[in-house]
């Protein structure tokens, strides 16, 4: 990978345009326990990258970092061009905030705001960050149910309604700020197997869309259909990166050799 | 028993009792607005904010509040620089004394009950909300704070209570409240039995109103997390029913 | 160090009536709080309402209003008994009313302690033949301890504060005798804030031994963290 300049705007025309995000040699340390180690991941625009790996290998960490949920110990990370600065240790909470507006994020256990209906759930963001009218909020908001199948849903609280429901809510709550990259954080992980496909569905139509996204899953199937790279990750380091049909047909690594067929030995399709 | 008498001084004690609630319900609304900011404090990662502000709770928790109430009511008097500003108008009085005392200690209780409620808000919810680029303030006031009082609502309502009580202290430093009323129509009539039992049966009827309508504001504030009765769709009850939403917890 | 000004000696008596009475209350009170717990989960539909009844009055009256109604109604009742004035000992008015207090709250404790035993050791127990009063006796009421502890703990505080008010009534206790001091020397800054460190050391102590004991009560168990 040619890393051109690293600092602001790129030149227009250049392919560096076309790259969503950039991450170079990420490192996160959880005191001396090193989870990821030294982790370099480039996503162009409308690409979906699928991130498969064994529990403990850092997947969630690494989507985590790229919003700063968690503070990366080192490394450089770049959204649509703009280098986040790691290097002082304390990146300004401004830039942060900008940076996850960029970044939308969904949650293996939706956490969707308990005390707010989906509707409110949706708007909240888009009218109190970015200063949406309320009208032109709600306005989004009812699109985005449709499109995930629920705008009957919209006076309802998340209690009452079930797991691959509040998740497609959580994916419309993230849609809502209009973000560049969506990251799904093990999307189906903590639901029930029959309300995984509703929730699949959804997330497989983004991508149609041309979505730049990056997705932790442990979905094999899912990750060959849908993404356009596939990345394992192992011990905190890529170990194998690839487009689907090479990746899923002829694995290099031992150990996503092992991984794949550890994994269909309990296959869930 | 003498009937009479309890007809008698039931007007003076009522008169008493307003005073009671007044003095209880203005400490409640300072106690609250001290402990806000200190109970953000407090539930802070940072042990240089939280610390002082667990000292300050430990002291007011840890001692009596009658002593708190003499240091303010008495102990102002000593220091010259208070005896010699405005300061001295406020403090001579029972009353600003009485208030500022409870206040003070009620705004410790309500501190350490408000970060508890805000610790047990949903860390993932907080979560979303930091992912959504709301910043501090806002996932605070929008998502924190709701959630947080709704959590610390039935130990708050315990606090109330305490704090009606606690308000015949007053009487120590000479203010007409319930109980000192009582005192005063004791002293005049020797009749503690009828007098100061008139005066528990009204503590009782405040507190008994007081407990209802909390009980109230917490089955509003909690309908939220109700489950819903019947859905006109059984296909989708049925579905909905394999769910169990483990929010509801989140309640207690 | 700040100048007691001789009344040292007094203050430090005071502390001790303060602990004396604290303590006698609270042996009391514990007494009165298992009665009032196993009359709550009685049979009898008298006694569970009587139990509740009194739980009920006792939370919903100033301590401080207890204590001037069982001193001054004391006197009344016992000058009446005697023919002559006989005035109630404020120390006992004092242990009277705050027994009354920490029993009617440490019912409530004791009875969702005993509740929360686990209902398979009496299963067990019953299985192995044991009576209802072995039963009690060796399996429900050693393991109660641990779960009342807490709640036990907090009232005990609580009734450590609480003793403040029978000075009120007139007990040569920290409060009285520092009011004492603070009014012959016009230093009730000073005097007071003697009152309140002895309180808060009280306050202190008690934390540390509630934290042994706690400690020590949960021995065998395994915590969730």
């Amino acid at each position: 990978m040619n890393i051109k300049t690293i600092s602001s705007e790129p030149t227009p025309g250049s392919s560096a345009t076309r790259v969503a995000l950039r991450v170079r040699d990420l490192k996160k340390c959880f005191g001396s326990l090193e989870v990821i180690r030294g982790v370099s991941l480039t996503a162009h625009r409308g690409e979906v990258i699928s991130i498969l790996g064994s529990s403990g290998s850092g997947k969630s960490t690494l989507l985590r970092c790229l919003n700063f949920l968690e503070t990366p110990s080192d490394g450089e990370i770049w959204i649509s061009g703009r280098q986040v600065s790691l290097r002082d240790g304390r990146t300004g909470q401004r830039e942060i905030n900008a940076l996850r507006m960029k970044l939308g994020m969904v949650f293996q256990s939706f956490n969707l705001w308990s005390h707010k209906t989906v509707l409110e759930n949706i708007v909240e963001a888009p009218i109190h960050v970015i200063g949406l009218p309320k009208r032109e909020a709600c306005l989004r908001a009812e699109e985005l149910l449709l499109k995930v199948g629920l705008a009957d849903k919209r006076h309802v609280y998340p209690c009452h309604l079930s797991g691959g429901q509040q998740q497609r809510v959580a994916i419309a709550r993230a849609l809502a700020m209009e973000p560049e990259i969506l990251l799904f954080d093990e999307p189906t992980s903590a639901l029930d197997p029959e309300l995984v496909g509703e929730v699949l569905k959804v997330i497989r139509s983004l991508a149609g869309e041309g979505r730049t996204m990056l997705i932790v899953t442990h979905e094999l199937g899912f990750a060959r259909q849908v993404s356009n790279r596939v990345v394992f990750l192992h011990r905190g380091q890529i170990e194998e990166e690839n487009e689907p049909g090479a990746f899923f047909g002829n694995p290099t690594s031992p150990r996503l050799k092992e991984f794949l067929s550890a994994q269909s030995g309990e296959a869930r399709r | 028993m003498n009937w009479y008498l309890i007809v008698e001084a039931l007007p003076l004690l009522l008169e008493g009792a307003l005073l009671t609630v007044k003095l209880t319900a203005t400490s409640l609304v300072l106690g609250l607005f001290i402990a806000l900011p200190l109970a953000l404090l407090r539930a802070s990662p940072s042990r240089a904010l939280s610390r002082p502000i667990l000292l300050y709770t430990f002291v007011l928790r840890g001692t009596p509040l009658l002593v708190q109430l003499f240091l303010i009511y008495y102990g102002a008097s000593q220091v010259e620089w208070v005896r010699s500003s405005i300061l001295w108008s406020i403090l001579r009085e029972p009353y600003w004394c009485a208030l500022i005392a409870f206040s003070l200690n009620n705004a410790a209780y309500t501190t350490e009950i408000l970060r508890g409620g805000i610790r047990a808000v949903p860390s993932g919810e907080i979560e979303a909300a930091k992912a959504l680029g709301m910043s501090y303030a806002l996932r605070t006031r929008r998502i924190v704070l709701p959630t947080a009082f709704r959590l610390s609502l039935p130990t708050y309502a315990n606090e109330i209570v305490l704090m009606l009580k606690a308000s015949s202290l007053a009487s120590t430093i000479t203010l007409m409240e319930l109980t000192g009323t009582a005192r005063k129509i004791v002293a005049q009539t020797f009749s503690p039995y009828e007098v100061f039992i008139s005066a528990a049966l009204i503590y009782l009827g405040i507190t008994f109103v007081v407990v209802h309508v909390v009980e109230r504001v917490e089955r509003h504030v909690t309908r939220h997390l109700r489950r819903v009765e019947f859905q006109n769709d059984y296909d989708e009850q049925a579905r909905d029913m394999t769910q169990i939403p483990a929010l509801e917890q989140v309640a207690r | 160090m700040i100048d007691l000004q001789g009344f040292g000696d007094q203050i430090a008596v005071g502390a001790m009536t303060t602990f004396r009475i604290a303590m006698a209350s609270l042996v009391l009170g514990i007494g009165v709080g298992l009665l009032g717990a196993t009359a709550k989960l009685s049979q009898f539909q008298v006694l569970r309402r009587l139990a509740n009844a009194y739980t009920t009055i006792i939370r919903g009256v100033p301590e401080l209003l207890i204590i001037l109604i069982l001193y001054f109604g004391g006197t009344v009742a016992l000058t009446a008994l005697f023919g002559r004035y006989v005035e109630v000992d404020a120390f006992a008015a004092g242990v009277f009313s705050l027994t009354i207090v920490f029993g009617a709250y440490a019912a409530e404790v004791f009875r969702a302690a005993i509740q929360a035993v686990p209902t398979g050791q009496i299963e067990a127990a019953q299985a192995l033949g044991l009576s209802k009063a072995l039963t009690w006796r060796l399996v429900v009421v050693p393991q109660m301890w641990r779960y009342a502890l807490p709640g036990l703990g907090n009232l005990w505080l609580t009734l450590l504060k609480d003793t403040a008010l029978v000075s009120v009534v007139g007990l040569e206790d920290v409060m009285r005798k520092t009011g004492v001091a603070a009014g012959s020397t016009h230093t009730p800054l000073t005097f007071y804030s003697i009152a309140a460190s002895i309180y808060l050391s009280f306050t202190s102590i008690s934390l540390v031994c509630l934290t042994l004991l706690e400690r020590r009560a949960n021995r065998g168990v395994r915590i969730a963290e």
